[in-house]
């Protein structure tokens, strides 16, 4: 009885993520053929994907396995750099690479976009394994620490002379291919992190929450415990590189300064908002803190005048003081972050609608 | 009846300092063998080296016949050695069902009849299957973290201090529960402070002080000894 009930229940879910999933293309279908392509909607729900790929890709890291890192904007450099050497067409190289010319054993070698995508992936996989054999032997702090350090090294060593023929130094990279589409971001930020959701699901994500909640009492069990970091660090990196190589194809061009520290916090702060250990809530507040902070806030930045009163303080930069104090009054009131550890969950809007069968059903919901 | 598990001369040290100063211990299968001994006497770190938690200077511990010192926890686990970390350790933000699949992490097969199995001796652990386990009470607690160890189908349960902390009848519950799980064929070691309660369950008993066996016998020999029942029944003369 109580196990067909729960069978529905799931049931349930599965059609409305479905349908919530249907929803969103079509709204995404609408936004793409009803607005101008200037309109400020498009890039912010276009950066909030990779942002949501990227912090949930964090998330995976420091709220699941409840590893501190900050790295992520390291291995979104590996990614972006990767994809752009692989994709930029060969024809336009010379012009890309005008001042130190570009590397022989590169300048014939062309990708097309899912395989830059998966090199990019691959190369910060692969890097993230050869220095996570040392780095995960430290702790919490020194975690932290090691891995800023690592995501500086990478970025000195991207815009240093020695590299000039492979990543044009400090010049950065430029003519790196645009989306294809409107929809392709979604699309490959939907895949990624769908798969990350069922990798959470499994007994692997299992065993990332237990090492987490106990590191002791996890290697008890029979976790091991360096080859499960290592894995969580290793699939992290995956998508943070190809969150980098989207983010990559968003800018059209890099340089070495585009994936500074200040991209990590940016990050680190939508997942601490959206709640450390809830996907659902870094998805939420990757778009809600993009679209603060490039469209709804815009206003700020502009001299307004009410009348004859001219509104004191409005000047390019006031946006970022109002949206430091917001999130200064949401960490406050919430303090484990919109979501805590907990994910959006279908059931919980079911009973609620139970409760009063007179409300409309709603057609929110992210789709993952 | 054969050895489950056979240490010899087992010497673990922390940076210098001998915790352990060579020990010998048998364990024979399908018994309740308990280790009594004051705090710091090596109790804890005993058990950690057997799951392979501590790295020992120098021993030999067979499991069933095979040498595993130096071998990897997961692997002592994967063997059929599960241990109830000392201060019970669930995972506190994890459901009571979650914490039970986690202690069967190793294994592939199905684990419905496991978990009935431990919903049959943990009736409570059934009700509280969604809550997150660090709002159970102490002995919920306890009875969960049991239950999460005999989810890897354990030949060997070894218990650090299960009665820590507990109120009295709750104590008696879990002497009651060890008791039947042995009933059922899986062989105990059990450590304990409440050396009564552990000698009154146990077929065989050692004690340990400050790094060595100083007294083996069964749990009645040990009960009725009068150096015991000083130093550790709180007995005064």
């Amino acid at each position: 009885m109580r196990d067909m009930t729960e069978k529905k229940k799931t049931q349930a879910s599965i059609v409305l993520s479905l349908l919530a999933v249907v929803i969103a293309a079509l709204l995404l279908y609408c936004v793409n053929t009803y607005t101008k392509p200037t309109f400020m909607l498009r890039t912010v729900l276009q950066l909030g994907a990779i942002y949501a790929l990227v912090a949930v890709s964090m998330n995976l890291l420091n709220g699941f396995t409840g590893l501190f890192s900050l790295g992520q904007a390291g291995f979104m450099a590996v990614g972006a750099y990767t994809f752009a050497i692989f994709t930029i067409p060969v024809g336009s190289r010379s012009g890309v690479y005008y001042l130190y010319g570009v590397a022989d054993w590169l300048a014939n070698i062309q990708f097309p976009i899912w395989g830059g995508l998966l090199a990019a992936g691959l190369v910060a996989a692969v890097l993230a394994a050869l220095i996570g054999a040392p780095v995960l032997r430290l702790k919490s702090d020194y975690f932290a620490i090691a891995t800023l350090g690592f995501a500086e090294i990478v970025r000195i060593i991207v815009g240093s002379t020695p590299m000039n023929r492979v990543t044009n130094g400090s010049l950065g990279l430029k003519m790196i291919p645009k989306f294809p589409n409107f929809y392709f971001p979604f699309l490959i930020a939907g895949i990624c992190i769908l798969i990350i959701a069922l990798l959470l699901r499994s007994s692997y994500g299992r065993a990332f929450k237990a090492i987490r909640e106990d590191e002791i009492a996890a290697e008890a069990m029979g976790i091991n415990l360096a080859k499960h970091k290592q894995m969580s660090f290793i699939i992290s990196s995956f998508f943070a590189g190809i969150g980098g190589a989207l983010m990559g194809m968003f800018l059209g061009a890099i340089t070495s300064t585009t994936f500074n520290v200040t991209l990590t916090y940016n990050i680190l702060l939508i997942v601490v908002i959206g709640g450390m250990g809830s996907m659902t809530g870094s998805v939420l507040s990757a778009f809600l803190v993009i679209a603060a902070r490039e469209w709804w806030l815009r206003f700020l930045d502009q001299e307004m005048v009410i009348g004859t009163f001219h509104v004191p303080f409005l000047k390019t930069g006031f946006r970022m003081v109002v949206f430091s104090i917001i999130l200064m009054l949401v960490v406050l009131f919430f303090r484990r972050g919109i979501m805590g550890t907990k994910e959006f969950n279908w059931n919980f809007i079911l009973k609620r609608l139970d409760k009063k069968k007179d409300a409309k059903p709603s057609a929110g919901g992210e789709s993952a | 009846m054969s050895n489950i598990l056979e240490i010899k001369n087992l010497v673990v040290s922390y940076g210098g300092i001998e915790a352990v100063k060579g020990i010998d211990m048998i364990v024979p299968e399908g018994e309740i063998v308990t280790l009594i001994g004051a705090n710091g006497a090596g109790k804890s770190t005993t058990l950690k080296s057997i799951a392979g938690l501590v790295k020992p200077r120098q021993a030999s511990i067979q499991f069933k016949g095979q040498e595993i010192v130096g071998k990897t926890p997961d692997f002592i686990v994967s063997q059929g050695i599960t241990l109830v970390p000392e201060g019970r350790r669930v995972f506190p933000n994890l459901t009571v069902m979650e914490n039970l699949r986690i202690g069967a992490y190793l294994r592939k097969d199905n684990l419905k009849d496991d978990l009935e199995y431990v919903f049959s001796l943990f009736p409570r652990l059934k009700e509280r299957e969604w809550q997150m386990a660090g709002t159970l009470s102490g002995g919920e607690q306890q009875m969960l973290a049991v239950g999460r160890a005999l989810m890897s189908r354990p030949k060997l349960i070894m218990m650090d201090e299960p009665s820590l902390g507990l109120a009295p009848l709750v104590v008696k519950d879990i002497f009651t529960i060890i008791q039947t799980i042995n009933e059922q064929g899986i062989t105990v070691l059990l450590i304990e402070q409440n050396a009564n309660m552990a000698l009154k369950v146990a077929h065989k008993a050692y004690v340990i002080e400050t790094g060595k066996i100083t007294m083996e016998g069964t749990g009645a020999e040990l009960l009725a000894n009068e150096e015991i029942k000083e130093a550790y029944l709180g007995k005064t003369k």
